[in-house]
């Protein structure tokens, strides 16, 4: 093991998988001599070369579509896109084909490709430059959406989403990249389609994804530190296919679910979770499923209105008391119900 | 960055026969008659793919290559058997040029499990590995960066194939046409982009759409060379099409366009309501099939006894084609999930509509 930056476990896993295997090629806007907009690929074209670490024009469409042709005749592009937002002009390339290619011609082309790219608020980028709509990709059969927490996940799951022979969406996020965690020092692949249980507990079940399941984990911790809470932490890791086994058996434990999430509210990615919960544990709730999530507004970029539109910390915390209150539960603290 | 020149290319021997051989076009009186065999047998398989689709043995978009017969064959005989090609919703008859048992077409149109792209694809999305025709595409200009990144591929492990992508004339209009072009000429990439000018874009007329409606100039704005031909005369067209091939092998891509006819609507369902009678008396006149055949018989190449011999045996063939298609079985419902994914993972979701997401059992609840 390791103790490294997400950004480092991800830099590291580009260039072992590049020279894994040469098949394995860059492709994005000013990922070359720039070196990236957020440095993932910081001197990998001085190691590797033109041909393989590809400065595109501002094309989004373009680049993603000529990535998702070059997989059809079996080389694995890494695609960079510089925030999940631009990834709208790309859409129609990844949701009208590259999700779709496999399915539509029975089988007889596979899309091995993967397109990195970083959601995330708070970073006072405005309305554009904001979202979090790993959703839409989400919804799609035929694409699979990653999204880690950790620097280790990082790796685990990018050396599997290079490895598959389907498009991946690989979701990073602004707020991850300087954290720091422990790596394997071995090339093993995570699994696509797993939720980890990343702090068991009994109380109840604190569900995210990329940033909200790295801040449940941290307030689940603190939690438990300081109120003698005992959280079930799960980080969904994959988005599409959705592990809801996990998240079900979990909720049959503590009978209780706060779902976070940097997205929209309304028809987010917590909905579908909300929603499974349902379908699965419905008859071991003891309080409604809560999800904290954005606030639906265009992200404003004054810092005390992004600040309120984000869910913070303590919307965590309330939101986690109101449940267990629900429940019949009393903070430890403050003694035993009357 | 510096500007990096391909290599060369040496033209690969052709190791199979394709349907549609190559020819000395211009002079070759067998090419000629070739042609015009290719020409009819997709003329009768379209009109009864149209056929078919008024039996509702068809169902969905069916979009015909009515009238762009000379720009089909021409087109198809400048490609070697290993190079790509991407295409359009308007593409059955490229399978059949590429080679592709028309059998296997017919059934695709059908619906059935013995089609190119075993019933999932259907009219708009023909597509065959073995022939290198890779898609049939239905959404405008979604093959353009596809092509463009096939032809990157090829480059990239420095290949001697082509790819060729065509398209209608207004896809000329969209960004990822002005996005690929300018990616290829950037990156050299071997590719031969050809616009199918048929003056319309389901109703609107080129005119309409495009503020330069000669179509290839606009290859000057990414420095591609590029050109425009009769798509009326398969050997211009051939012509024209090898000369582009032959500057994409030699790594620099094309842009070429083929001014053509549309006989019908832009689908099976369109009355065309908007052409005049003048216009429709004119597309009789200059159809290319009847064209050809004329130029047959006036050169001494065939006579008029041996074209209805060959029309009717075509004829004959395009009923068996249909006769195979309707005996394929339909997909099996059980096969729905079989390509949700290349490679598996777990918690796939494979339900059908209303199965839950968890069997449930009747419990008094849990326990607390």
């Amino acid at each position: 093991m390791t103790l490294m930056s997400y950004r480092q476990a991800l830099h590291d896993t580009l260039r072992s998988e590049m020279l894994r295997d040469e098949n394995v090629f860059l492709i994005g806007e000013e990922i070359g001599v720039f070196e990236g907009s957020y440095k993932i690929t910081a001197g990998l074209l001085e190691e590797f070369g033109e041909k393989r670490v590809r400065d595109t024009p501002i094309a989004e469409e373009g680049f993603t579509g000529a990535a998702i042709g070059a997989a059809m005749l079996g080389l694995r592009p890494v695609v960079e896109i510089m925030t999940i937002n631009f990834s709208l002009l790309a859409i129609d390339q990844i949701v009208n084909h590259a999700a779709k290619i496999y399915g539509m011609f029975g089988g007889q082309a596979k899309v091995p490709m993967v397109i990195r790219t970083p959601g995330g608020g708070g970073q006072q980028l405005g309305a554009t430059h904001s979202q979090n709509i790993e959703l839409y990709y989400a919804f799609v059969p035929g694409l699979k959406v990653v999204a880690p927490s950790t620097p280790a996940d990082a790796k685990a799951l990018l050396i599997a989403a290079i490895r598959d022979d389907d498009p991946v969406i690989f979701l990073e996020n602004l707020a991850l990249y300087n954290t720091k965690g422990e790596v394997p020092n071995h090339d093993t692949p995570g699994v696509i389609g797993q939720a980890a249980v990343t702090r068991e507990g009994h109380h109840l079940t604190l569900i995210g994804y990329s940033r909200m399941a790295h801040v449940a984990k941290k307030i689940a911790d603190q939690l438990a530190d300081h109120e003698g809470l005992d959280i079930e932490v799960i980080d969904l890791r994959s988005l599409r296919p959705l592990d809801r086994e996990t998240i079900v058996e979990s909720v049959k434990k503590t009978h209780a679910a706060v779902i976070l999430e940097d997205d929209w509210l309304t028809y987010g990615i917590g909905a579908e979770v909300a929603a499974s919960i349902s379908d699965g544990a419905f008859d071991y709730l003891d309080a409604p499923v809560r999800r904290v999530a954005m606030a639906e507004v265009p992200m404003p970029y004054s810092k005390s209105l992004e600040s309120a539109a984000l869910p913070s910390e303590n919307d965590v915390i309330q939101a986690i008391y109101q449940t267990l209150d629900a429940i019949g539960h009393r903070r430890i603290k403050t003694g035993p119900h009357d | 960055m510096t500007d990096r020149k391909r290599t060369p290319r040496k033209p690969t021997a052709r190791t199979s026969r394709a349907k549609t051989a190559p020819v000395e076009v211009g002079s070759d009186a067998q090419g000629l008659l070739d042609f015009y065999r290719e020409m009819l047998f997709i003329r009768r398989f379209e009109e009864r793919a149209a056929r078919g689709y008024t039996q509702a043995l068809i169902g969905g978009y069916c979009h015909l290559n009515l009238g762009e017969e000379a720009t089909v064959v021409g087109l198809m005989s400048a490609l070697q058997p290993t190079d790509y090609l991407f295409t359009n919703y308007r593409e059955h008859g490229y399978a059949i040029a590429r080679g592709i048992d028309p059998r296997r077409i017919m059934a695709e149109l059908y619906g059935r499990v013995d089609g190119v792209s075993k019933g999932w694809g259907g009219s708009m999305h023909m597509f065959d590995t073995a022939h290198r025709m890779l898609g049939g595409y239905g959404i405008v200009g979604g093959q353009i960066p596809l092509a463009t990144g096939a032809a990157l591929a090829i480059d990239y492990r420095s290949g001697d194939e082509v790819v060729m992508c065509t398209m209608g004339d207004g896809t000329t209009n969209i960004g990822a046409f002005h996005e690929s072009l300018n990616i290829a000429s950037l990156w050299h990439l071997p590719i031969v982009y050809v616009i199918i000018n048929n003056r319309l874009g389901m109703g609107t007329s080129v005119e309409r759409s495009s503020a330069e409606p000669e179509l290839y100039k606009r290859g000057a704005a990414y420095q591609i060379e590029s050109a425009r031909v009769d798509g009326l005369d398969p050997v211009a067209v051939a012509l024209a099409g090898k000369h582009a091939v032959e500057v994409a092998r030699a790594g620099r891509p094309y842009l070429l366009e083929v001014v053509c006819e549309r006989l019908r609507g832009h689908s099976v369902v369109d009355p065309a309501k908007y052409r005049s009678a003048d216009e429709v008396a004119s597309l009789k006149e200059h159809d290319p099939v009847h064209t050809l055949a004329a130029r047959l018989v006036a050169e001494g190449i065939a006579d008029e006894e041996s074209l209805l011999t060959l029309d009717q045996e075509v004829l004959a063939n395009v009923e068996e084609i249909s006769a195979f298609a309707e005996a394929s079985a339909f997909p099996e419902e059980q096969t729905l999930f079989d390509y949700n994914y290349a490679t598996a993972v777990p918690n796939d979701s494979r339900r059908l509509p209303g199965q839950p997401l968890f069997v449930t059992t009747p419990t008094s609840g849990a326990d607390q």
